[in-house]
C-alpha cells in the first residue's frame, strides 16, 4: 500500500487538468450533482470529483494517478443501472466514459461492430440495420444505456433465452487495469488460449478494470417476427403454458409474462388491447425465416388454447406487433403512474417455481401492506416484481427494501439467485450473504485482489466484506442495522 | 453413478499437506492436450464422480457431476428430445463433461449455438485450499458475484477441481440437412461468411479438400425452403460427416504431422503455408497440419485477429498455447494464486509459468 495521506480535491483536479480539458474535470457541486446516483436513485453520494477523459491515453493516466494516490475510481456509462453500481464514492473519482461515444467500425461480412464504451445499446442495432444485422441483447433501457455499462453488468433483455446475454455476444474488450495498463481480453476469433478473462470481466461491475473498447457480434435480422398474446385465468396455467411451449421444442425470441396488476397498468398506459380481466398474460414472440415463424405461430396458438388460454391474439403486421410489445416495454413507467414510487426487483427462479413464488409474494404483499406488480422474463426465469410505495411516507422505503429482501431470499430458497441482470452494486450487496458462503465470498475477494490488490476500483460494491456477511446472517436481515460498504478490507 | 466429492476434497487436502502436485483426470481422453510438464504429479481421478444430479427438461437446465461421460448425458437428453447444442467433441472413448469444459471444446455448431463456455450456468469446484465452493447456479441469468463458472472454460483445471456443472440445454432441431459443393479456397471464406450473414437456419459451415459443407437445422419448413434457394447437393449421411469432423475422425486428422488450431477472425485471409488445411466455424476455426515454427504461426494468427495453439503432436514440452503478453500472464498467475495458492493443480499444463 502506498501512503494513505489523502490527496485533496484541488490537488487531484490540478493533476487531471494537466492533460484533460479543464471543462471536463468537474469539482463544483452543482455540475457534479447529476452524478450523485445512477438509475437506482434511492442511493446517493456526491463524489470528490468527476472526470470525463476523451482518449484511452487519458483514461490510462487517470488510472495511474488514482492508483498512485489510492483514490477510489467509479466508472460510469449512461447511469441507467438499477443497483447503484455507479453510485460515487465520497472520497473518489467518477470516471465517466460519456465522451467515448463513437462506433469505430462495422464489419458486415464478419458480422462484428467495434465500439467505444459510451455507444448506446440501441445505436448499435440502428447502425447495423443497413447491413441487415442487429445486436442481440436489448435491455429495457436500451435507448439510453451504453455498451460499456452492458459489459459491466452483463445485461440481458427480453431476447436472452434465444440470443443470450452480453457475455454471449462479445468478442473482445479493451480494458485499462488499475495500474493504467492497456490489455485486450478475447480476440477477433471465438475463443482464446488460457483463462477466459473476457467472461470474468463481463458482469464484474467495474471492480476489475475500466473498459475502453468493445467488439460485439452482430446477428442477421430475422426475416419475420410475430407475437402471440395469450391471456390466462391463473398464473399457474400461464406458467404451464410457458413450459408447454418449450417442451414442444420451440425457443421463442421473447417470452414475457405479466400479472393482473401489471396488465391493467400497462394497458391503461399503452392502450395495447390487453385482456384486462386476465390473471396472467403471455407475450410469445417467434422469429426466424418466414416458413419457420408460420409453423411455430400455428403451433403456439394451438398449444395456448389447449392449455386453457382464455384469449389468444396474434399480431398480423409490424404495427400490431409493436403495439402488443408497447404495453410490456412501458410496464415500468405504467406502474409509475399508479404509485408515487416503485422499486424494481430482479430475482431469477427456476420456472417451475413461478406459481409458488408469486403466491408467496402475494402473501408477503398483504402482510406488509405494500402492493406488488409483476413482469417476468418467463423464458429465462427472470422475475421483476415492482413494489409500489411512497417515498414521502416515513419508513415506507425501508419497509419496501425489507419486502424486497424477503423476495430475493425466497428466490434463493427455490434454487434461483438474487440478481438476474441488474447486478449487485450497493443495492443487493446485503443479499449476497444468502447466496454465498464465507468461503465463496473470500474467494471473490481474492479473485478481485488479483486485479486490484488495493481495492480502489468501485469499492464497496458487488461483494460484501466477510465481517458484514457474518453479522448480517446473525442479525437475520434487519435492513439498515449495518452497512456493507462501510469497510473495504478484504474480509 | 457415485458422489465422491468428499473423497476428492480429502485428497486435495492431503496433497496440500504433503506438498504433492495433482494431475486432474476425468475420462483420460484429453491427456494429449496442453503441455507435458516436467513435474511429478499424482493423479486425482474425477472420472468416478458421475451421475446426473438434476434435470428438468422444461427448465432447459441440466446439472451433472463433472466425471459424467458425455454419452450418458446425451442419451439422457435425447430421451427428452434435447441436446447439448455446443456439440461436445469425443476425443476418446470416455470423454467427460468436466474435461470438455476445462478444455473449452465445442463442435461445428459453435458459431451459432455457442460454446460449452456459453452454455455453462454454474459450477461447484474444490479450490487449492480444499474448500468446496459453488458459483453461478441453475438459472439462465445470474449476475451475482464474479463469473467463476465460465472462467473454468479453457483453464484446463489450473484453478480447481470441478465437481458439478450446470448447463443450458436446448431442444433438438426438428430437421437437419447438409449441402455440399465444390469450391476453391480463395472463394470459400467470403462464401461462408456471406451465408452466415443471411437470416437462414445455418448451423455449421466447413471447407475441406475443395468442398464446402453447410448444415441447416431448425423447423422443417425453414430447412427445406433454404435448401431449395441455396446451391449445393444434399449430402447423404450429413450427420455422420459432422460427427466425424466434431470428433476429429476424418482422414485429415490422421497421421503424425503436428495439428495446429487457429482461432481467428472469420473473414481473415491466411497465407498459404505448406501443409493441409481444414476450415471450420465459417472461418473462425482453422486446422493446419504441417511443420511450422510457433513464433511464425503466432504472427500469422495475430495478423488474423486471433491466436494459434499446438493442438496435437509436435513439441509438447515447450509452450503449446498462444503466447500471452506480460500483463495478461501476470493477471493469470495472480488468479491462479488466488484459487490455488500452493500450485497443486495441473502445474505447467496450460503454460510453463502457470
Amino acid at each position: 500500500m502506498t501512503d494513505h495521506q489523502k490527496v485533496s480535491q484541488q490537488h487531484l483536479a490540478a493533476l487531471f487538468r494537466e492533460f484533460i480539458d479543464p471543462d471536463f474535470v468537474i469539482t463544483d457541486d452543482e455540475t457534479m450533482k447529476p452524478y450523485e446516483c445512477d438509475g437506482m436513485s434511492m442511493y446517493c453520494q456526491m463524489p470528490m470529483l468527476v472526470v470525463l477523459p476523451e482518449t484511452v491515453a487519458q483514461v490510462q493516466e487517470v488510472m495511474r494517478i488514482c492508483h498512485r494516490h489510492q483514490v477510489p475510481v467509479v466508472a460510469r456509462g449512461a447511469g441507467t443501472g438499477l443497483s447503484a453500481g455507479a453510485m460515487p464514492h465520497a472520497e473518489g473519482v467518477v470516471l465517466s466514459l460519456a465522451k467515448f461515444n463513437r462506433i469505430l467500425d462495422i464489419d458486415p461480412l464478419a458480422r462484428t461492430a467495434r465500439l467505444q464504451p459510451g455507444v448506446r445499446n440501441l445505436a448499435i442495432s440502428e447502425a447495423a440495420a443497413e447491413h441487415g444485422l442487429y445486436y442481440g441483447p436489448d435491455p429495457s433501457s436500451q435507448i439510453a444505456c451504453t455498451i460499456g455499462g452492458n459489459v459491466a453488468e452483463n445485461s440481458g433483455g427480453v431476447h436472452c433465452l434465444k440470443y443470450g446475454l452480453t457475455v454471449h455476444n462479445l468478442l473482445n474488450v479493451e480494458m485499462i487495469t488499475v495500474e493504467g495498463e492497456r490489455v485486450v481480453l478475447g480476440s477477433d476469433g471465438l475463443d482464446v488460449c488460457g483463462m477466459d478473462l473476457l467472461a470474468l470481466a463481463t458482469g464484474s461491475e467495474g471492480l476489475l478494470g475500466i473498459v475502453t473498447e468493445v467488439t460485439v457480434k452482430l446477428l442477421p435480422t430475422p426475416e419475420r417476427a410475430q407475437v402471440v398474446m395469450a391471456g390466462f385465468d391463473s398464473v399457474q396455467k400461464a406458467g404451464d403454458a410457458v413450459g408447454g411451449i418449450i417442451a414442444h421444442g420451440i425457443i421463442p425470441g421473447g417470452l414475457e409474462m405479466m400479472d393482473s396488476h401489471a396488465i391493467v397498468a400497462a394497458d391503461d398506459f399503452a392502450q395495447a388491447g390487453y385482456p384486462r380481466d386476465a390473471r396472467a398474460l403471455l407475450l410469445c414472440e417467434v422469429d426466424g425465416t418466414a416458413e419457420e415463424v408460420q409453423e411455430h405461430i400455428e403451433q403456439a396458438e394451438a398449444l395456448f388454447r389447449e392449455l386453457g388460454a382464455t384469449s389468444v391474439r396474434t399480431s398480423k403486421n409490424e404495427e400490431e406487433r409493436a403495439l402488443l410489445w408497447k404495453g410490456r416495454k412501458s410496464a415500468f413507467p405504467a406502474v409509475g403512474r399508479i404509485s408515487p414510487d416503485y422499486y424494481c426487483m430482479d430475482g431469477t427462479i427456476p420456472r417451475s417455481q413461478l406459481a409458488h413464488v408469486l403466491t408467496e409474494m402475494e402473501r408477503m404483499s398483504e402482510e406488509c401492506g405494500l402492493r406488488v406488480a409483476n413482469v417476468f422474463h418467463a423464458g429465462d426465469g427472470n422475475l421483476h416484481p415492482l413494489i409500489l410505495f411512497d417515498a414521502n411516507v416515513p419508513g415506507e422505503f425501508e419497509r419496501t427494501e425489507a419486502f424486497g429482501t424477503q423476495i430475493l431470499k425466497l428466490c434463493v430458497e427455490v434454487g434461483g439467485c438474487i440478481t438476474g441482470e441488474h447486478g449487485v452494486g450497493v443495492e443487493k450487496i446485503r443479499q449476497m450473504a444468502f447466496q454465498f458462503s464465507d468461503q465463496e465470498v473470500t474467494q471473490f475477494h481474492e479473485l478481485k485482489a488479483a486485479f486490484d490488490p488495493d481495492g480502489i476500483l468501485n469499492p464497496g460494491k458487488g461483494v460484501p466484506t466477510l465481517r458484514f456477511c457474518q453479522e448480517y446472517r446473525s442479525l437475520d436481515h434487519k435492513p439498515h442495522s449495518i452497512h456493507p460498504a462501510t469497510e473495504t478490507s478484504h474480509g | 453413478m457415485a458422489d465422491i466429492a468428499q473423497q476428492l476434497q480429502e485428497q486435495v487436502l492431503a496433497a496440500r499437506e504433503q506438498g504433492q502436485k495433482l494431475n486432474i483426470v476425468g475420462g483420460g481422453s484429453k491427456t494429449f492436450l496442453g503441455r507435458q510438464a516436467d513435474v511429478e504429479t499424482t493423479d486425482l481421478n474425477v472420472g468416478d464422480h458421475t451421475g446426473i444430479v438434476d434435470y428438468h427438461p422444461v427448465e432447459l437446465v441440466l446439472t451433472v457431476r463433472a466425471g459424467t461421460p458425455l454419452t450418458e448425458i446425451e442419451a439422457t437428453l435425447a430421451e427428452q428430445g434435447q441436446a447439448l447444442h455446443f456439440e461436445p467433441p469425443r476425443l476418446g472413448e470416455s470423454d467427460t463433461i468436466g474435461g470438455t469444459l476445462a478444455c473449452n471444446l465445442s463442435g461445428p455448431a459453435r458459431p451459432w449455438s455457442g460454446s460449452v463456455r456459453d452454455q455453462v450456468l454454474g459450477v461447484r469446484l474444490i479450490n487449492g485450499k480444499g474448500e468446496h465452493l459453488k458459483f453461478g447456479g441453475q438459472v439462465m441469468k445470474n449476475v451475482a458475484g464474479y463469473d467463476v463458472s465460465r472462467l473454468q472454460a479453457g483453464a484446463m483445471g489450473t484453478l480447481g477441481v470441478m465437481t458439478e456443472i450446470s448447463l443450458k440445454v436446448m431442444p433438438q432441431p426438428a430437421a437437419t440437412l447438409t449441402l455440399v459443393q465444390d469450391m476453391a479456397p480463395e472463394q470459400v471464406i467470403h462464401y461462408m461468411n456471406a451465408r452466415a450473414a443471411e437470416p437462414k437456419p445455418i448451423s455449421a459451415a466447413c471447407w475441406l479438400d475443395g468442398k464446402v459443407y453447410l448444415r441447416l437445422s431448425g423447423a422443417r419448413s425453414a430447412v427445406e425452403a433454404t435448401a431449395e434457394k441455396w446451391d449445393g447437393t444434399v449430402l447423404e449421411d450429413g450427420d455422420g460427416f459432422w460427427r466425424q469432423l466434431r470428433d476429429q475422425q476424418l482422414d485429415f486428422f490422421a497421421g503424425k504431422d503436428p495439428l495446429w488450431r487457429f482461432s481467428v477472425r472469420s473473414t481473415a485471409t491466411l497465407p498459404r503455408l505448406e501443409g493441409l488445411w481444414l476450415i471450420d466455424w465459417a472461418g473462425s476455426q482453422r486446422w493446419y497440419r504441417g511443420a511450422g515454427e510457433k513464433p511464425q504461426l503466432e504472427q500469422i494468427a495475430r495478423d488474423a485477429g486471433g491466436q494459434v495453439s499446438l493442438f496435437r503432436g509436435g513439441d509438447r514440452r515447450g509452450e503449446v498455447m498462444h503466447h500471452q503478453p506480460d500483463a495478461l500472464a501476470g493477471l493469470q498467475k495472480r488468479l491462479k494464486h488466488s484459487f490455488d495458492p500452493d500450485g497443486l493443480f495441473n502445474p505447467g499444463r496450460l503454460y510453463s509459468w502457470l
